[in-house]
């Protein structure tokens, strides 16, 4: 637990402590240029989110494809990785367990957790092949990755088009209720909100990320490989391996986001002319969360909420929701430029701190 | 298929390149000096946007036929705009040139839909412009058959984009200002041994990147759609990355690679009327571009090296 704290205390913590008010300060001198009220439009994010219990509901099923895509992205950086291609496994994962849904026709206790198990297997086949391109020909996994999104958007439709369009529809046929992840129940509670089993599962992602990394051999090996391949390799782990076992594991996370998605939310997979945004939010999420499992779980709710209250800030403060995409980006480019907080942080301490030596 | 269909074809495959080209050489610019850009795509966004507003308001004004021209250089000053972003971040700040690339195509995404929202009123489109480019026959060349009709019969925007093609090949390879470019992405140490200021080559070649892709981005909005919206740029500016690598980082591997993405586009636009989209489904059309360019990473079609320093940030006094 050591290192869970520490990763909170010292530079880690402030910087995307600080990061997130810049992002919202840039947020707000922009609704003033625009004429809009920006204590007005952050009240009424808030008060969407956290207003009633269906929004509530919704907000955290909007948390749980982002929290998976960010444990993938945050995985694979582990493992120095840069996986930028969470948004096409994700969509591999959801194919994965739209055909089985679809197609099959089988009791729950099998039918659900075989979708579940399916798509998590695609959408970690489809990191894979980045990861492998990487091992064994020494690509760079960002292009594979970005080529991979959209190779996986085209080859999705084409699979939903070709094998499971409802005639008239353009969309899949209706996942089979024996494959649902949904819990009806707390559907019920929470006035009808999209609850399902995502969010549990999740949750033990970011259990599993811990342990896995830091509590297993296996785990060891692949941080090893991620913060000194030379060492690795020295020390006899194979870093090719890694790279391809530590692809695997993220593009299974990322898969699972689409999973969930289409088990539990939607029923049904649609045919898409773009991304949805899941597995880039997921790079924004586990660089706030300094790729530490416990901070991608609260980086995911503060973008869940962001995301999901954007549609409060229209209504209720009549601002185009697109404020809050400036907002995530804003706070993702002063995380990523941690040079410009420190520069700024300099300016208004007005301490003459020595420049570290770099 | 006869001759006439042949050079619609052409012409269509001119059309949908242009973009690409002219987006692909403003990636090649700022590669070739060693800072990765995966942010074309909202660099052309930018640029798509302040075209069509730009355009709109000069057409307003009483601008007539020089509106679409207005729309141009608004894009290339907006696509600077942005790519100062990713200039002062990834080259003054060191930012990680990949995440700083993603999150000009987050803002850039954001900010023009928010923009066209404060400007129009709450709608998600910009007004159409009616003064658009219209395409440009030039005498004598557009009466050869098939080619004529293909490459001679274009919009003045694709013109523009084979010229570029040629200056910036004559820039990079022929120039003092090429060679220094090339020199800091390739080994910026030594460059900076021999007195070229690295940094400044850097922030040059970034800007003009911008530029380039800006104007690639307004020449969608000031031919194909007349008016910015949400999916006015989708996915070119990845395309255009694509183009980059599957072309080497050369100007004219760049062009070839855009005007094959273009033709396959266009295959897929003109075929789907011959009843072919039967047998070749359009999604793998959709998806050669991207296949392509990673069988170019892997050897399968020619190797390509990257530029040297490509994505390493240059600390001032490393040696």
């Amino acid at each position: 637990m050591n290192k869970l704290i520490k990763a909170f205390t010292k530079d880690s913590a402030i910087v995307p402590l600080v990061a997130i008010l810049l992002g919202l300060i840039v947020g707000a001198i922009i609704m003033l240029i625009g004429g809009y009220d920006p204590i007005l439009a952050y009240r009424s994010l808030l008060d969407t989110v956290f207003g009633n219990r269906y929004d509530f509901g919704e907000t955290l099923t909007a948390i749980t494809p982002i929290l998976f895509t960010g444990l993938a992205v945050a995985f694979a950086f582990r493992t120095g990785l840069f996986n930028i291609g969470a948004e096409g496994q994700y969509i591999m994962g959801m194919t994965g367990a739209t055909v089985i849904g679809v197609t099959m026709n089988l009791p729950w206790y099998i039918h659900a957790p075989l979708a579940v198990v399916v798509g998590a297997l695609v959408g970690g086949v489809w990191g894979m092949i980045a990861g492998y391109l990487k091992a064994a020909r020494g690509v760079n996994e960002v292009i594979t990755t970005i080529m991979l999104n959209w190779i996986a958007l085209h080859l999705a439709n084409y699979i939903v088009r070709r094998f499971l369009l409802e005639p008239g529809k353009g969309r899949s046929y209706m996942v089979d209720d024996s494959a649902s992840v949904a819990i009806g129940w707390l559907s019920r509670f929470m006035d009808d909100a999209r609850m399902h089993w995502g969010m549990v599962v999740a949750l033990l992602g970011v259990i599993f990320f811990y342990y896995f990394l830091w509590r297993t051999k296996q785990g060891f090996e692949l941080r090893v490989v991620g913060s000194n391949p030379d060492a690795a390799n020295y020390a006899g782990i194979s870093v090719n391996k890694g790279v391809v076992k530590a692809m695997f594991i993220s593009g299974a996370l990322a898969g699972l986001a689409g999973v969930f998605q289409v088990l539990g939310v939607f029923h049904n997979q649609v045919i898409s002319a773009g991304h949805t945004g899941h597995g880039f939010d997921g790079i924004a999420v586990a660089l706030l969360g300094g790729n530490n499992p416990l901070g991608v779980l609260l980086g995911a709710i503060l973008f869940g909420v962001l995301s999901y209250g954007a549609a409060g800030v229209s209504f209720g403060a009549d601002v185009p929701p697109e404020i809050i995409r400036i907002v995530i980006g804003s706070v993702i480019f002063f995380v990523a430029a941690p040079g410009i907080i420190r520069w700024l942080l300099k300016r208004v301490s007005g301490k003459k701190r020595k420049e570290e030596a770099i | 298929m006869d001759a006439a269909t042949i050079g619609h074809m052409l012409n269509t495959a001119f059309v949908f390149s242009t973009a690409l080209i002219l987006a692909a050489l403003g990636g090649i610019l700022s590669e070739r000096s060693g800072v990765v850009n995966i942010g074309l795509e909202g660099l052309m966004t930018a640029g798509a946007f302040a075209a069509a507003v730009a355009a709109y308001k000069a057409q307003e004004a009483g601008y007539g036929g020089a509106s679409p021209w207005i729309g141009v250089i608004a894009g290339a000053i907006f696509g600077v705009l942005f790519a100062l972003i990713h200039a002062v971040a990834t080259i003054t700040f060191r930012a990680d040139q990949v995440v700083s690339g993603i999150v000009i195509n987050f803002i850039a995404g954001g900010s023009t839909l928010y923009l066209v929202k404060l400007l129009f009123e709450g709608a998600g489109e910009t007004s159409l412009v009616n003064e658009v480019f219209h395409k440009v026959k030039i005498p004598l060349l557009s009466d050869i058959p098939i080619i004529g009709d293909g490459i001679f019969n274009a919009y003045p925007t694709t013109y523009l984009a084979l010229i570029l093609v040629g200056a910036i090949y004559y820039m990079l390879y022929k120039t003092a200002f090429g060679l220094r470019l090339r020199s800091v992405g390739e080994h910026p140490s030594a460059a900076d041994t021999v007195g070229i200021k690295v940094l400044r080559m850097r922030y040059a070649a970034v800007l003009l990147s911008g530029v380039l892709a800006g104007i690639g981005g307004a020449t969608i909005a000031m031919t194909t759609t007349g008016s910015f919206s949400h999916n006015t740029i989708s996915g070119q500016g990845f395309i255009a990355l694509a183009a980059v690598i599957f072309g080497k980082w050369n100007p004219l591997g760049a062009m070839g690679a855009a005007l094959f993405f273009g033709f396959a586009q266009s295959i897929n636009n003109v075929l789907q009327l011959f009843d072919f989209s039967s047998h070749v489904p359009s999604e793998f059309i959709y998806m050669l571009p991207y296949v392509l360019t990673i069988l170019v990473l892997v050897g399968a079609v020619g190797r390509s090296r990257a530029p040297g320093a490509l994505g390493e940030p240059y600390y001032q006094g490393k040696r």
